[in-house]
């Protein structure tokens, strides 16, 4: 499989302290991610998935001083994501993210989905609407609720919530979308149904996700990296890395033996 | 090891549900005793003072003769002064518990702010009456105004709607914040989209009962020098005349509620205080209807968010 590279972690180390000394969560971490593919994020709990996920948003400036060292870098802008020059607002207007609990805003599910384009001042309202429909038919929810585009989101089933969550980070175009253990707060049929919108997303968006479950990234996904205690200690196809891993660390993870 | 026979764990359900009992009866006791004198107080006032009240009650002035006397002044000084008060200690009180809650940095400087509001909304209002007087009306130059009692009331509130803003606030769930900066919202988009709207309800309980209390208050405008003799209203907001409108109301002494009642109170004869009664009745009928308005918006609000 060959694809262009769209976005690169050059040996990021992250701390939540700027001040600390010790162990960083993430501990030089290099990666890239293909563009219109799915690349999971596994490991043990605590690993530091999230925290490598939330970077690529700059989410953690939201809670004061943390410390990024190394680079990511987008492509084909060139534009590195975690320099201090960087306004995170700009990089959150270019990657979108879902979260593990779905989280619409107690609106209309129309409005939910706008939201996004509100913020970025735009205002004609037929292009909204076309956007709207559009998103959502990506989502594949748009045949539940293309009569009830007013009625409240909080209305809406789990699976449901977390389809418009991701129509509402599709509407804005992104270059990028995270996805935070999307399916983990979710049934196996509301499961199944994200999997699959997963796989048909992918020939548009450029996807990293991060699982629990294996089984789910072994089906959903084009690559795997596996972290362990702030590390990556494996990246590859997921093909390989679940058939034939390299590291002895990945090959008991997979296999069960600890995480 | 645990004695887990049959005999004992019966016997020790028996006691905790006669515990349950006792409980009960000690709860339901007080709870009577508070409503039994509550219940007597409005009774002997409402008896008082309900056969006093009349159209020309709400529509005179005081007067020497008790029979001749109303409320008019204060109950338009009241409605007066609350405004005022309203003006300033709402979006005040409301911008500074967001700001709080969103925008400051959370460290010991906050905590140190936050710690400072909770004990203010503690200082009694005497305190506050005697710092306006020394600030507001002899600093400022503002006589004994209704602006004075509105700033002077404003002030004895404002920690309870910044506190009442912030709990409000922390009842949205941060994923609800996340969501909206993941989509690349500034802090100002997140607090008017979503932070306000979602605890509008809150807010809004909070400022009502924040109101109710100002009402009542009585000890800081005797401070500041609310005048309990008033015949005549302050200047009308509009005129027929240019410049049509007029900001002297402000400027205008005035009394309230609280304080013609405390002037009927202390008058020897008894028919004043048959007046003190019926001004009690209208001045709690006042904060009622503000209470039960509290409770409808929080009812309402209640409702329509569930995270
Ligand atoms: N806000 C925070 N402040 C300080 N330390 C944190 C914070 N969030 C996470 N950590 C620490 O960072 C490490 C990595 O956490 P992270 O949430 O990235 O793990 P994860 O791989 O996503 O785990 P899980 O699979 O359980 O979600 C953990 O040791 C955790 O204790
Ligand atoms: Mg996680």
């Amino acid at each position: 499989m060959v694809k262009n590279i769209k976005a690169e972690v050059k040996n990021l180390t992250f701390s939540y302290d700027k001040a600390s000394t010790g162990r960083p969560v993430l501990n030089s971490v290099s990666l890239p991610v293909h563009e219109k593919s799915v690349t999971a994020l596994i490991g043990p709990s605590g690993c530091g998935k999230t925290t490598l996920l939330r970077c690529f948003n700059r989410m953690h400036d939201l809670y004061g001083s943390v410390k990024y060292e190394g680079k990511i870098i987008l492509q084909p802008s060139g534009f590195d994501i975690l320099s201090n020059e960087v306004d995170p607002l700009e990089v959150r207007m270019k990657v979108g993210m879902v979260f593990q609990k779905p989280n619409p805003f107690p609106k209309t599910i129309y409005e939910n989905v706008a939201y996004g384009l509100k913020i970025r001042g735009i205002k004609k309202k037929s292009y909204i609407d076309d956007k709207v429909e559009d998103s959502l038919k990506k989502a594949g929810l748009w045949k539940e609720v293309s009569d009830r585009l007013k009625a409240s989101a909080s209305a809406l089933s789990g699976g449901q919530q977390q389809r418009l969550c991701i129509a509402r980070a599709l509407a804005t175009e992104p270059e990028l979308l995270l996805l935070d253990e999307p399916t983990s707060a979710l049934d196996p049929i509301s499961t199944a149904h994200i999997e699959e919108l997963v796989g048909e997303l992918k020939k548009t968006v450029t996807i990293l996700m991060v699982t629990h479950n294996l089984h789910q990234a072994g089906r959903a996904s084009d690559f795997t990296a596996f972290m362990y205690l702030g590390d990556l200690i494996e990246f590859g196809e997921s093909s390989q890395v679940f058939t034939n891993p390299k590291e002895e660390k990945t090959e008991n993870y997979i296999t069960g033996r600890f995480g | 090891m645990v004695d887990q026979s049959q005999a004992r764990l019966m016997k020790q359900i028996k006691f905790l549900k006669a515990q349950d009992v006792v409980f009960w009866f000690v709860g339901l006791f007080v709870l009577a005793g508070a409503f039994l004198i509550l219940f007597a107080l409005i009774y002997d006032m409402a008896q008082t003072g309900i056969p006093r009240i009349n159209q020309e009650f709400f529509f005179n002035f005081p007067s020497r003769f008790a029979g001749k006397a109303g409320i008019y002044a204060a109950w338009v000084g009241s409605l007066c002064v609350v405004l005022v008060t309203a003006l300033l200690a709402i979006p005040l009180g409301v911008a500074t518990g967001v700001y709080l809650e969103e925008y400051a940095p959370k460290g010991w400087f906050s905590r140190l702010i936050e710690l400072n509001i909770l004990n203010l909304a503690g200082v009694p209002s005497i305190i506050y009456g005697i710092m306006a007087l020394s600030l507001f009306v002899y600093q400022f130059g503002l006589k004994q105004s209704i602006l004075t009692a509105g700033m002077t009331l404003g002030l004895l509130i404002l920690p309870i709607i910044i506190v009442t803003t912030r709990e409000a606030i922390r009842t949205i769930p941060n994923h609800i914040r996340e969501a909206s900066y993941a989509l690349g919202a500034t802090k100002w988009q997140t607090v008017s989209s979503h932070i306000i709207p979602y605890s509008f309800g809150g807010i809004m309980t909070g400022v009502v009962i924040a109101l109710s209390r100002a009402i009542g208050e009585t000890a800081p405008l005797l401070t500041v020098g609310a005048v309990a003799f008033i015949a005549f209203l302050p200047t009308a907001p509009v005129m027929a005349t240019a410049p049509y409108v007029s900001a002297q109301w402000l400027m205008d002494p005035y009394t309230v509620m609280p304080i013609q009642m405390f002037n009927w109170i202390s008058r020897p004869q008894e028919e004043f205080h048959v007046n003190a009664a019926a001004a009690g009745i209208v001045l709690l009928s006042m904060t009622l209807v503000l209470n039960a308005l509290a409770i409808f918006i929080r009812y309402r609000f209640r409702k329509k968010y569930k995270w």
